[in-house]
C-alpha cells in the first residue's frame, strides 16, 4: 500500500531535495485561523504537515506548545474539531500529507477503532503518538496499520542499535529522529551528530528519515537538509504565530502569514541543500 | 464489567507493567531506554541481599523503623466498635511514610551510578524525604512542585531548601501536583545521562508503581508482626488514604491475599463529588497520563482534568494502576471524604490522641466512625497514620477561618 506519505517522500527524492515537515497545533489560537495557516503552509513551502492534537498535559514538550495546546483547548478544539479541520483541509488539497501529531488519551477517550475510522475517513495520513513505544504496539499502532495510516515512530539519540530494530518494526511512513535529548523547542543540534545519527538509523531502515526538535531556521534546517530526508519545524512556528497574536491572545490580520513567512523562509534554506541522501 | 478473579492478588504486575488493564509503559522513546534500565536494575537489587541488608540498616538506624502500632484508646472508646490501631508512619524520620520509598530508590540510584535526583511533590513530604536522603548521600536534589503548592506547604519549601535542595516552582498548567509530574518528566528527557528520577507514589509507567509498592510493603509486614505479638492475629479492616496510594499500598499488599481481611482506601472528595475533588475512582474513568493506564479525572475529550483537595498530597487526577485493578476486582472498598470531613477528623484525632495528623491522613481517619462504630469489640482496625500534620496548620487554620469556625 502507497500513501500520500510515501509517495511524497519518493517524489522529493527524485527531485533530489528534503521535505520540509511542519507542525502546527490544530486550533490554535481558534479554529478558523489554524485551518487557515495549513491551508497556506503548502503554498509557503511544507511538504508534510504536521497537525497537534492538543493535550492538557503534553510531557515532551516545551513551554512553546504547552502553552499553543492551552490556547487551542480554551478556544474550544476538540479531537471531534481536529478531524474537521483535516476534512477542510483535505477538501481543497488532495495531495499534502497529513500527520496527527500528539498524546494518546485523547484518541483513548475518543475510541481507538471510531478513531481510526474517523481519522482515515477526514483524510488523514499518518500518526505520531508521543507516548506510545514499541512496547504498546497492541493499543493504537498495529490497528492504524491495519486501518491503512502510516504510525511514524520517533527515534532518539537515546535509541542505541540494539532497540533500533524493536522501534522500526511496525514503523511506517517516515521515521522521526528526535535530534536532541530533551523537549520540544530546547537545544539546537549539532548538525555533525545528526547526520550521524541518520547514518545509523539508515542502516536499519529503508524508510525516509526526517529530523525535528530545535530547528528554527533557514540556517539549521539547511544543513540538518544535508544529511536527512526530512526537516521538521514546529516550536519556531508556534512561537512566529504567539508573537502575531493580540495582548488577550486572540489572532490578528498577521498571525496567518507570520507563520507562512516563517515556513516560506526555512523552505529557502531546505532547498538550498543539495543533497545526495546518506543511503 | 465481567472481572475475572486471580488465585492470588499479589503476583502482579505481568512483564509488561500491566495490572488488569492497567499500568503499562505509556512514555516517549527518549525515556523508554531508562525505563528498561531502571526494571533492570530494581530485578536485579531486589534479588541481592547484600541491597536489602544495607537497606533494613538505614530503615533501622536512620529512620527509626518498625514505627510502632499505637492502640488508641480514646478514639475507640469515643466511636465505642471495634478497636482501632494506628500504623505510626508520622513518627518516622522525616514525618511521613514518603522517605521508605525514597531511601529504596536512592540507595537504587547509586548502585545504577546516577549522580543527580529529580523529584516531583505535592504536599512536600516526598520532596522532604527526597532532599534529606540526598543530603545524606551527597547527591544534588532538584524538586519540581507546583506553585500552588509552593505557598500552601510554606514549611516543606523551607526545610528542603535548608537540606540543600533546590525547588523549582512549576507554573505550567494548573501549577500543582500533576505539572510537577510533567515538569520532572521533562527534566528526565532532558537530563537521560545521570539522573535518576524518584517517583513518589505507586503511580508512573512500570516498574515504578511495583518498585515504589515493594518498598513501601514493609509498613504492612511490619503491622502483621505487630498485631500478632500484640493481638495473636490478623486484623479485620485496614483503612487508608489515597491520592496515588503509596501508603494505602504499602500498608494492604502483605494482606491482599487474606480474604478476612477487609480493605478500605479513601479518597479526597474535595467541595464534595458533584462539585471539584480529587476522588478519581469515584469520579473518573480510565485514561493514559503519566505512563501508567488508570482512573483519571478528565473531560469527555480526554482532557485531564484539575483535582481539588484541601490536602495537597490528595490533589492528584489520577491513581496508582494497582490500586485501580484492585478497585475493579472488588478486592479494595474506595469510599471518600471531603475537606470538611478531613478537618473535623484531624481535629478529634488531635484532641483525644495527642496525635495532629496530616491533612492527608485525616482522610483515612474521616470515615473511621463509619467503620468502627457498630463492630464488636474484638473487631480490630488498622488505620495508617501516614503522616504527621505539621506542615498543615496554616491550611486548617485558614479553612477554619473561612468556614466560621
Amino acid at each position: 500500500m502507497t500513501t500520500r506519505i510515501d509517495k511524497r517522500f519518493a517524489d522529493l527524492k527524485k527531485e533530489g531535495r528534503a521535505a520540509l515537515v511542519t507542525f502546527t497545533m490544530a486550533g490554535d489560537p481558534d479554529y478558523a485561523t489554524a485551518l487557515a495557516i495549513a491551508k497556506a503552509l503548502p503554498k509557503a513551502g511544507a511538504d508534510v504537515i504536521e497537525l497537534g492534537m492538543p493535550f492538557t498535559d503534553p510531557m515532551a514538550d516545551g513551554p512553546a506548545i504547552q502553552v499553543a495546546g492551552q490556547r487551542a483547548l480554551k478556544g474550544g478544539q476538540d479531537m471531534k474539531k481536529t478531524l474537521q479541520t483535516v476534512r477542510e483541509f483535505r477538501a481543497a488539497d488532495a495531495d499534502t500529507p497529513i500527520v496527527l501529531m500528539g498524546y494518546y488519551n485523547p484518541i483513548y477517550i475518543y475510541g481507538v477503532d471510531k478513531f481510526l475510522a474517523d481519522a482515515k475517513a477526514a483524510g488523514v495520513d499518518g500518526l505520531i503518538i508521543v507516548d506510545l513505544p514499541p512496547e504498546e504496539d497492541d493499543e493504537l499502532c498495529l490497528p492504524a496499520l491495519k486501518a491503512g495510516l502510516n504510525f511514524i515512530r520517533l527515534a532518539t539519540p537515546t535509541t542505541d542499535d540494539k532497540r533500533l530494530p524493536a522501534v522500526l518494526q511496525n514503523t511506517s511512513g517516515f521515521v522521526y529522529y528526535v535530534s536532541i535529548t530533551g523537549i520540544t523547542g530546547a537545544a539546537t543540534p549539532n548538525a555533525g551528530n545528526v547526520s550521524a545519527a541518520v547514518g545509523r538509523i539508515k542502516r536499519h531502515t529503508k524508510l525516509p528519515i526526517a529530523v525535528g526538535f530545535g530547528v528554527r531556521n533557514a540556517e539549521t534546517a539547511k544543513a540538518i537538509a544535508e544529511g536527512a530526508d526530512g526537516v521538521v519545524v514546529g516550536s519556531a512556528l508556534v512561537d512566529a504565530l504567539k508573537t502575531s497574536l493580540d495582548k488577550d491572545g486572540k489572532a490578528t490580520g498577521k498571525t496567518v502569514k507570520a507563520v507562512s513567512d516563517l515556513v516560506s523562509a526555512i523552505a529557502q534554506g531546505v532547498r538550498a541543500a543539495r543533497k545526495q541522501a546518506a543511503e | 464489567m465481567n472481572i475475572r478473579q486471580p488465585n492470588s492478588y499479589r503476583t502482579g504486575p505481568d512483564d509488561r507493567g500491566h495490572f488488569g488493564i492497567y499500568g503499562g509503559r505509556f512514555v516517549a522513546e527518549t525515556l523508554m531506554p531508562l525505563i528498561l534500565d531502571l526494571e533492570k536494575a530494581y530485578n536485579e537489587a531486589k534479588n541481592d541481599p547484600s541491597f536489602q541488608a544495607e537497606m533494613d540498616g538505614h530503615l533501622k538506624h536512620y529512620v527509626g523503623r518498625p514505627s510502632s502500632l499505637y492502640f488508641a484508646e480514646r478514639l475507640t472508646a469515643h466511636f465505642g466498635g471495634a478497636k482501632i490501631y494506628f500504623k505510626r508512619e508520622d513518627l518516622n524520620h522525616t514525618g511521613a511514610h514518603k522517605v521508605n520509598n525514597v531511601l529504596g530508590q536512592i540507595m537504587l540510584a547509586r548502585r545504577m551510578g546516577k549522580k543527580r535526583i529529580i523529584a516531583e511533590t505535592g504536599a512536600g513530604m516526598h520532596g522532604v524525604a527526597t532532599a534529606t536522603l540526598c543530603a545524606k548521600f551527597g547527591l544534588p536534589c532538584i524538586v519540581y512542585m507546583g506553585a500552588v503548592d509552593v505557598e500552601r506547604q510554606k514549611p516543606n519549601v523551607l526545610r528542603m531548601r535548608m537540606l540543600g535542595a533546590e525547588v523549582r516552582p512549576v507554573t505550567s498548567g494548573s501549577n500543582t501536583l500533576k505539572d510537577a509530574m510533567n515538569e520532572a518528566l521533562r527534566d528526565w528527557v532532558t537530563n537521560v545521562a545521570d539522573t535518576f528520577y524518584c517517583i513518589g507514589t505507586v503511580a508512573g509507567p512500570h516498574p515504578y508503581p511495583a518498585m515504589v509498592r515493594d518498598f513501601q510493603c514493609v509498613i504492612g509486614t511490619e503491622v502483621r508482626a505487630q498485631l500478632q505479638e500484640a493481638e495473636g492475629r490478623l486484623p479485620d479492616s485496614l483503612l487508608a488514604c489515597i491520592g496515588g496510594g503509596s501508603n494505602a499500598m504499602g500498608l494492604f499488599h502483605p494482606f491482599l491475599d487474606d480474604p478476612s481481611v477487609a480493605i478500605y482506601g479513601v479518597e479526597a472528595a474535595g467541595h464534595g463529588l458533584a462539585k471539584q475533588h480529587a476522588a478519581s475512582v469515584a469520579g473518573g474513568r480510565p485514561g493514559v497520563l503519566h505512563g501508567n493506564r488508570t482512573y483519571l479525572l478528565m473531560s469527555p475529550d480526554g482532557q485531564i482534568e484539575e483535582a481539588h483537595s484541601i490536602s495537597a498530597g490528595l490533589d492528584y487526577p489520577g491513581i496508582g494502576p494497582e490500586h485501580a485493578w484492585l478497585n475493579d476486582v472488588g478486592r479494595v472498598k474506595f469510599l471518600s471524604a471531603t475537606d470538611a470531613e478531613a478537618v473535623e477528623a484531624l481535629q478529634l484525632c488531635s484532641k483525644l490522641e495527642g496525635i495532629i495528623p496530616a491533612l492527608e491522613s485525616a482522610h483515612a481517619l474521616a470515615r473511621l466512625g463509619d467503620i468502627a462504630a457498630g463492630k464488636p469489640k474484638d473487631h480490630l482496625i488498622v488505620v495508617n497514620l501516614s503522616g504527621r500534620g505539621d506542615k498543615d496548620l496554616d491550611s486548617v487554620e485558614a479553612w477554619l477561618k473561612t468556614h466560621g469556625k
